[in-house]
């Protein structure tokens, strides 16, 4: 009897499936096309250099030499870096908002997290050269000869380096994850904390407990401010130092992948230096694609054991256990 | 329905559009950010006198400039290199270079305690860009700064990380005073630098170099007048040591004059003659012999007539330096072969 409307109803909804189903697939065909075209574009480099131009560290548009190793290391020291300063004082502040914070105080400090994300990197970038920097350079300069001597602090005082690139690039990520880290948190039950309150749990383990929980979330919002720190291009450029030498101090300057495209793409006078820059475009593309599959990989693994914890022990959470 | 509407509006726009542009000529240029301000203040101008001319360029860079003329996407480019021959053969028709305006580059330094104008020489200042010359009281700084006290501290070499016309006269002259540099660095818009650390623009070399004690670069004469930035002077061929202004720019351009090229494509660093600022450079514009559009053609070459003849008093105002009356004959005379029609 409401067969009719059933059927116009259900052609609705194949309508809606095929039609969001459309949205999955252009982005589908979107990264490929981005990965297609990369590739063709840098084939001439591809072509000549081959495996060479991921391990090789001479970057020369004189001469017609281009080996990206330096970028990549740069890049991924950078990253890495700012992840280390970001992550512990972005969770600190979601979780300062989310579970410790007065009501009063805490729109006011969503909304100053949420300002840092909306300013331009070119302004963090003038403000690096202006202030970050020599301030690092006074940092470094007092620094006691004997840390000097160890190869992580090693080289003069220049101020501009790894050092300030790391520290403005965690300045930029942390409003990044620290807001999704906030959501992923706010969207924990309240059962979960009742409950661990119930069993006796101070306030610290029932927050960390709720963070237990959030884990998989607090993984996606650091990997999105990873992923954030290694595209990053502006503020870099105009602090990282830009010498594509390759050195484990904080203190050298280095390079990164996407600074360098910043830096030459305009000047790029050959076939040849166009098709690597074009190529180094293709690299931060793949090592972006690994660093998200892996990220990936890591959510489903402590999806799937939290589950099988959860089926072992359903009542008890892990960290309140000591506890109770 | 409203489909149908936007789509009749869309065709208003269309015939509004087409019946604007048969009065006004539009032409489309890309290429080096250098001559940027003088060439839109050109444009402006002689929009003024010829209203119905509007020329855009966008200063995207000289490699750029040069990609999109030789795929004819703009109607001209402009470039602080030459292009080569190999970039000459792989465009589709025969390019003509026409220097415009002239400009220079300038080492600035930061000494802590020193305010004097230093001397460099050009073999001087190649040891400091290799990286040999490590510290300023080095005998060979010193020798050629009597009376000045410089300090045992380090030097930094600052260079254009991005690549830049300004570092292509840099090297290009470093390469003609020294045998060494051309081997093992060269001439380009960027280069393998052997030392120091890379800031964006001439903004982020300036900045270094003010922040760092000890350190050394090198920026436009335009950017250093207009910023107040001290700078110091050049040895030349003649012995001089000269410092960089307008005069001494265009002396070098009225040096290399009799031994023009006919396509104009010349290097000037290193210029012998008295009075010669030896780091100085042609920037050139990008035009097709033969092009296609024979009415964008015309306007084009009575602008660029302006633009050498009357439009040269703009330079000096913006700190450019203007050609000499020589190289504007024989650039009046090539731009005759220009086909308008």
């Amino acid at each position: 009897m409401a067969g009719g409307a059933g059927r116009t109803r259900r052609s609705g909804d194949l309508g809606f499936r095929l039609g969001t189903g459309a949205f999955a697939v252009v982005l589908v065909l979107i990264v490929c096309a981005i990965g297609f075209e990369l590739t063709r574009q840098s084939m001439l480099s591809i072509e000549k250099f081959g495996l060479n131009f991921w391990r090789t560290q001479v970057w020369d548009p004189v001469a017609g030499q281009f080996g990206a190793l330096p970028f990549i290391w740069g890049t991924l020291y950078s990253s890495i870096l700012a992840l280390a300063l970001a992550t512990p004082i972005a969770l600190g502040i979601a979780v300062f908002i989310s579970e410790l914070c007065p009501n009063l105080l805490r729109q006011p400090l969503v909304f100053l997290t949420e300002l840092l994300a909306a300013i331009p990197s070119i302004v963090y970038g003038l403000w690096g050269i202006f202030v970050l920097v020599p301030f690092v350079r006074s940092v470094e300069s007092a620094m006691p000869q004997a840390l000097r001597s160890l190869p992580i602090f090693s080289g003069p005082p220049l101020g501009v380096g790894m050092l300030a690139a790391g520290l403005i690039l965690a300045v930029m990520v942390i409003p990044f994850t620290s807001s999704v880290a906030r959501e992923v948190l706010k969207s924990v039950p309240g059962a979960q904390r009742e409950g661990a309150y119930a069993l006796g749990a101070t306030r610290f383990e029932a927050i960390r407990a709720a963070l237990f929980y959030a884990r998989t979330g607090i993984i996606g919002a650091v990997m999105l401010g990873f992923g954030r720190a290694l595209g990053e291009t502006m503020a870099v450029t105009m602090v990282i130092g830009n010498n594509p030498r390759i050195s484990a101090s904080l203190f050298a300057p280095q390079y990164t992948m996407a600074a360098v495209l910043a830096n030459e793409f305009t000047e790029a006078d050959t076939e040849l230096y166009l098709n690597a820059l074009i190529e180094i475009g293709l690299v931060l593309f793949i090592i972006t694609l690994i660093v998200n599959s892996l990220s990936r990989l890591l959510i489903w693994s402590m999806a799937r054991s939290s589950s099988t914890a959860a089926v072992a022990a359903p009542a008890e959470p892990p960290t309140v256990e000591e506890a109770a | 329905m409203s489909a149908r509407k936007l789509l009749a509006i869309a065709g208003c726009a269309v015939a509004l559009g087409a019946g604007a542009s048969a009065q006004t000529v539009l032409i489309n240029g890309a290429g080096a950010t250098f001559p940027y301000p003088i060439y839109s203040k050109w444009f402006s101008e002689y929009n003024k006198v010829h209203p119905t001319v509007q020329i855009n360029y966008q200063s995207i860079g000289s490699g750029g400039g040069i990609r999109q003329v030789t795929n004819q996407t703009v109607f001209f480019g402009a470039t602080d290199g030459p292009m080569t021959n190999d970039q000459l053969i792989a465009a589709p028709g025969k390019i003509l270079h026409f220097p415009t305006v002239l400009g220079a580059v300038v080492p600035v330094y930061n000494i802590p305690g020193v305010t004097a104008e230093l001397k460099f020489t050009g073999p001087v200042l190649v040891d400091i860009f290799m990286g040999k010359l490590t510290k300023w009281n080095d005998p060979e700084i010193a020798r050629l700064n009597p009376g000045v006290s410089l300090p045992v501290a380090d030097i930094t070499v600052v260079h254009r990380s991005d690549g830049s016309g300004t570092t292509y006269i840099w090297v290009d002259y470093l390469s003609k005073v020294s045998d060494a540099w051309k081997a093992k660095v060269g001439v380009a818009t960027a280069v393998n630098w052997p030392s120091g650390v890379g800031g964006k623009g001439n903004e982020g070399v300036a900045g270094l170099v003010q922040q760092t004690p000890g350190a050394i670069g090198y920026v436009e004469l335009i950017y250093a007048l207009q910023n107040k930035i001290n700078y110091g002077s050049v040895q030349n061929l003649a012995g001089e040591f000269v410092r960089a202004s307008v005069p001494s720019v265009t002396a070098a351009a009225a040096a290399a004059a009799g031994k023009m090229p006919a396509d104009f494509r010349v290097s000037i660093t290193n210029a012998d003659g008295k009075g010669v600022y030896p780091i100085s450079s042609f920037t050139w514009l990008l035009l097709y012999e033969s092009p296609k559009d024979k009415a964008q053609s015309k306007t084009m070459v009575d602008f660029v007539k302006w633009a050498l003849t009357d439009g040269q008093k703009f330079c000096a105002e913006l700190g450019y330096a203007p050609l000499p009356e020589p190289v504007v004959k024989l650039e009046l005379a090539a731009l005759a072969k220009i086909k308008i029609s």
